[in-house]
């Protein structure tokens, strides 16, 4: 079904309630086949609400309707040398899904946040306001159109990462930053992970405003697309720096200086450094295989430790993010895609673990997202039941129970 | 005054003596107070137009006496009031005759700083500044920082979300907080977040954080904590009109260029700050733009030349740029003493209402016709670049008609904001003070959404009562919620 509206959405979801069928709540469904498989008898695509309802560029600010396509999105930014900071990374080039066809409400609905989430925040942190419709089949808003807002409770930052299990957002508002006119990388090669871990640390304690702090393992960075950067066989460790043309040129002497002690710090100048961080954005070194693919979040400086740790129980493949603090790990295919190990590890450093790719019979039988402690899961059930008592939307997307 | 606080349940002020007693019990000596000296001192918070003297005050010092307080208070049916430092300007911290005051202002350590992961864990009695202070020997720096950031607690900054001057760059606290220990209203403890950038499951940290000690009471937090920048230096810009002045901000933003901050001053905003401050504020212009930009001196100097490039067309009336650290220093304390500098002249309530940046030019004329309209002086103080606005209504308290139209005025002001797009608090909160408003800016829909979330976190509504919800409808939210009243 693709409603066109609020009040469409609004009068599907209450003949679902009485017919008794649940629903799969969508975008285009390009990260279907990321979380749990949903047990739902419909489906609900936003597709039918498109369109930027309002873009403001001395305000910062743009509308759109939930199934608008992000590519659209980007191009209206582009044209005015603008972007949406957060830089959304996309799960679709990791399951099996089309990116092309990524929606901006399911940018919202999974907080996609890319490279640039150490500088810049996360998507939940440029969400000013939505509209959406619960599983009561209740439409209401949250938020606004301005930066500032604490005006109640916070149901925007509660919406997002909520994967349509609490309800369909079908018009998101959200903050809007301008494009960096000069961009460079600072690159260092064949660091342990150890070190590259302390290397990114090192750059994101400068004043430099380092807006990409990233470290590929040799074994994926074989698999990048950039020829030249491909061809270099060992591990990259990737610092990216954004400003205005002599602002850079001054922070990447001072940050080559800082690094040096890591060893010999090559440069990607503004094109080849668009090119690494674009593959990073689409997850490109991960994206021709269907070995399962887990994203940890763990303090950073204890990522290379926990990756370290994984390594006694499995060959794993992993690069790292947000300066260490965000792991995406490959590992061998096993009828629980290393979950009970994983979950071990992570449990013992500290942080949470997602399954994002595995095939739908592992995502159904083992937790794809982290499972959680026993006060934060009462309160997440009574969350789930404030918005949608009934279980209509997208049910054991996120948690097998609920 | 015009809110309305509900009459206190006579079955609990008639029990205080024993409530008092058993509370005694539960946590070390000095924690409770209870004489009428000591409670009087808890009576209001910034907003001090409303006093109620609370049942009880509890300064814990520990998560363990403050979940013992909590689990006492669910299982007797007493309402709570969690108190920072008491610097809110909307009421947040407003005592009940029938609640026990829960202060956190004792748990004030840094209990870890990681330069490496950037993070800091703080009980969250710390103040605002001294999160900032802990961390200035690394080079680093807590960013959200409200004008009260010398008293005011991070317990308060999450309570309220709080901004600040620099959230324009660095966001607000829900932008900068990674991690809570949370006591729920049962006494139950969880921790939500943690030192990493994300946390698993639904953003209930977000929920959190904002919620006006609705939700639970928080008492440790990891926040994030930022490299400072080489330097920093502030420009003022004088205009003739508010619209010049708009436009200027507008040009500049749209330009791609993001200073720290923007601040706006109109002109009896800038009479005041200046006679108090003496930072060299130009007095014949209509608005005043302090604008600060960061970075090394040639990054400075870049900056605020396309700045002034950028400013040209809309006929500045005066430009300076700070030369000194001691200049710069001046600058700001004449703007962040803004409502202590005006409440040396006269009494006022500080609205917070946040407006399309677009709408200023137009706002501020209705602005001055609503004070002209109930015969009273407004000055405005605005962060230009996120459309924080706060018109300092001024009025004298000691003549309750002239603070019933002040009310009144400030009311109309919020409505007006609303009405052009905006909300009705950007960085105070709603305490008591803009309750009865919330109708103009959401609709029974959107308030049934949020109450039912309130009800998640605290069932029995024992939490920071009669506040952010108007009082009439909040049924609604129990009955919604069947499984929620355990």
């Amino acid at each position: 079904m693709r409603p066109i509206d609020d009040r469409e959405c609004a009068r599907v979801f209450l003949d679902a309630l009485a017919e008794g069928t649940a629903l799969d709540l969508r975008g285009s469904g390009s990260k279907a086949a990321a979380g749990r498989p949903i047990l739902a008898q419909a489906s609900v695509s936003t597709r039918g609400m498109r369109g930027v309802t309002l873009y403001e560029p001395t305000e910062m600010v743009m509308s759109a309707r939930a199934g608008t396509l992000l590519t659209q999105i980007e191009q209206d930014l582009a044209n005015r040398r603008q972007m949406l900071a957060f830089e959304p990374v996309d799960l679709a080039n990791v399951c099996g899904g089309d990116a092309k066809e990524t929606t901006i409400g399911s940018v919202f609905a999974t907080n996609a946040s890319g490279a640039r989430r150490i500088l810049a925040g996360a998507a939940r942190d440029h969400l000013l306001g939505l509209n959406g419709v619960n599983g009561r089949g209740e439409i209401f808003k949250a938020g606004g159109r301005v930066m500032k807002n604490v005006t109640g409770v916070d149901l925007c930052r509660g919406l997002s990462g909520s994967w349509g299990t609490l309800a369909l957002i079908t018009q998101v508002t959200f903050k809007v930053m301008p494009v960096p006119a000069e961009t460079c990388s600072l690159v260092l090669l064949g660091l342990a992970d150890e070190f590259a871990v302390q290397a990114l640390s090192a750059s994101l304690g400068t004043p430099y405003e380092v807006s990409g702090a990233a470290h590929v393992q040799g074994s994926l960075v074989k698999r990048l697309w950039h020829e030249g950067l491909r061809e270099q066989g060992e591990a990259i460790t990737a610092i990216r720096l954004e400003n205005f043309p002599k602002s850079i040129a001054y922070r990447k002497e001072r940050l080559k200086e800082a690094l040096k002690v890591y060893g010999e710090v090559y440069e990607l100048e503004h094109d080849n450094s668009l090119a690494f961080w674009g593959e990073i954005g689409q997850l490109s070194p991960l994206q021709d295989s269907t070995a399962p693919l887990w994203r940890i979040s763990t303090k950073p400086t204890l990522g290379a430790k926990l990756v370290a740790a994984l390594g006694t129980y499995m060959q794993c493949h992993a690069y790292y993010d947000w300066g260490g603090g965000l792991i995406w790990v490959e590992v061998p295919a096993t009828s629980d895609a290393g979950a009970a190990d994983i979950r071990r590890v992570v449990a013992m450093h500290g942080g949470h673990a997602t399954l994002i790719r595995a095939p739908a019979e592992v995502r159904g039988a083992v937790d794809v997202f982290q499972p959680l402690e026993p006060g934060v899961e009462a309160i997440t059930r009574r969350l789930k039941a404030a918005f949608d008592p009934h279980g209509l939307l997208n049910p054991g997307r996120m948690y097998a129970q609920f | 005054m015009s809110v309305v606080l509900p009459e206190p349940d006579q079955r609990i002020v008639r029990r205080r003596d024993a409530i008092v007693a058993d509370l005694r019990k539960l946590v070390g000596p000095g924690v409770i107070i209870s004489d009428a000296d000591g409670r009087r001192a808890f009576e209001t918070d910034a907003l001090t137009a409303y006093r109620r003297m609370p049942l009880a005050v509890a300064l814990p010092t520990s998560t363990e006496e403050v979940s013992r307080l909590l689990a006492y208070c669910h299982r007797h049916g007493i309402k709570v009031v969690a108190r920072g430092a008491g610097t809110s300007l909307s009421g947040g911290a407003l005592p009940a005759e029938d609640a026990l005051v829960i202060g956190v202002s004792r748990m004030n350590r840094v209990l870890e700083i990681d330069y490496h992961s950037r993070v800091a864990r703080l009980e969250v009695g710390i103040t605002n500044l001294a999160i900032s202070e802990a961390v200035k020997a690394g080079g680093f720096f807590y960013a959200p920082d409200p004008s009260s950031q010398l008293a005011c607690t991070l317990a308060g900054n999450i309570g309220m979300n709080s901004g600040g001057a620099h959230c324009l760059r660095y966001g607000v606290t829900t932008n900068n907080v990674l991690g809570v220990k949370m006591v729920l209203m049962d006494g139950e403890v969880v921790e939500i977040g943690g030192a990493h950038l994300d946390a698993p499951g639904y953003d209930l940290l977000g929920l959190v954080i904002g919620s006006e000690g609705q939700f639970g009471i928080v008492t440790e937090a990891t926040v994030r904590i930022l490299r400072a920048a080489e330097g920093a230096r502030p420009m003022l810009m004088g205009f003739n009109s508010p619209e010049a002045a708009g436009k200027c901000v507008a040009a500049i933003i749209g330009a791609g260029i993001i200073p720290v901050a923007i601040e706006y001053m109109d002109k009896p905003a800038i009479h005041v700050c200046e006679a108090f401050a003496k930072a060299g504020y130009p007095m014949d212009v209509e608005a005043l733009l302090i604008i600060e930009v960061e970075g090394s001196e040639e990054e400075i100097a870049y900056l605020l030349e396309v700045i002034t490039s950028l400013a040209e067309p809309f006929n500045p009336t005066s430009m300076r740029v700070s030369r000194s650290a001691e200049e710069s220093a001046a600058i700001w304390k004449g703007r962040k003493s803004a409502f202590g500098a005006i409440g040396r002249v006269a009494d006022y309530l500080c609205m917070d209402g946040t407006i399309p940046l677009g709408k200023l030019g137009q706002v501020l004329v209705s602005i001055g016709q609503i004070g002209d309209g109930y015969g009273l002086k407004v000055a405005n103080i605005f962060h230009a670049g996120d459309g924080n606005l706060h018109p300092l209504i001024l009025y004298n308290a000691n003549d309750p008609d002239e603070a019933e139209r002040a009310e009144q005025a400030g009311a109309d002001i919020l409505e007006l904001c609303v009405k052009v797009g905006g909300c009705l608090t950007g960085e105070h909160g709603v305490g008591i003070e803009k309750r009865d408003l919330m109708r103009v800016q959401y609709t029974e829909s959107d308030l049934l959404q949020q109450m039912r979330v309130k009800t998640v976190f605290d069932p029995a509504w024992l939490l920071n009562p009669h506040k952010v919800f108007p009082l009439d409808g909040r049924e609604a939210a129990y009955e919604a919620l069947p499984d929620a009243a355990e």
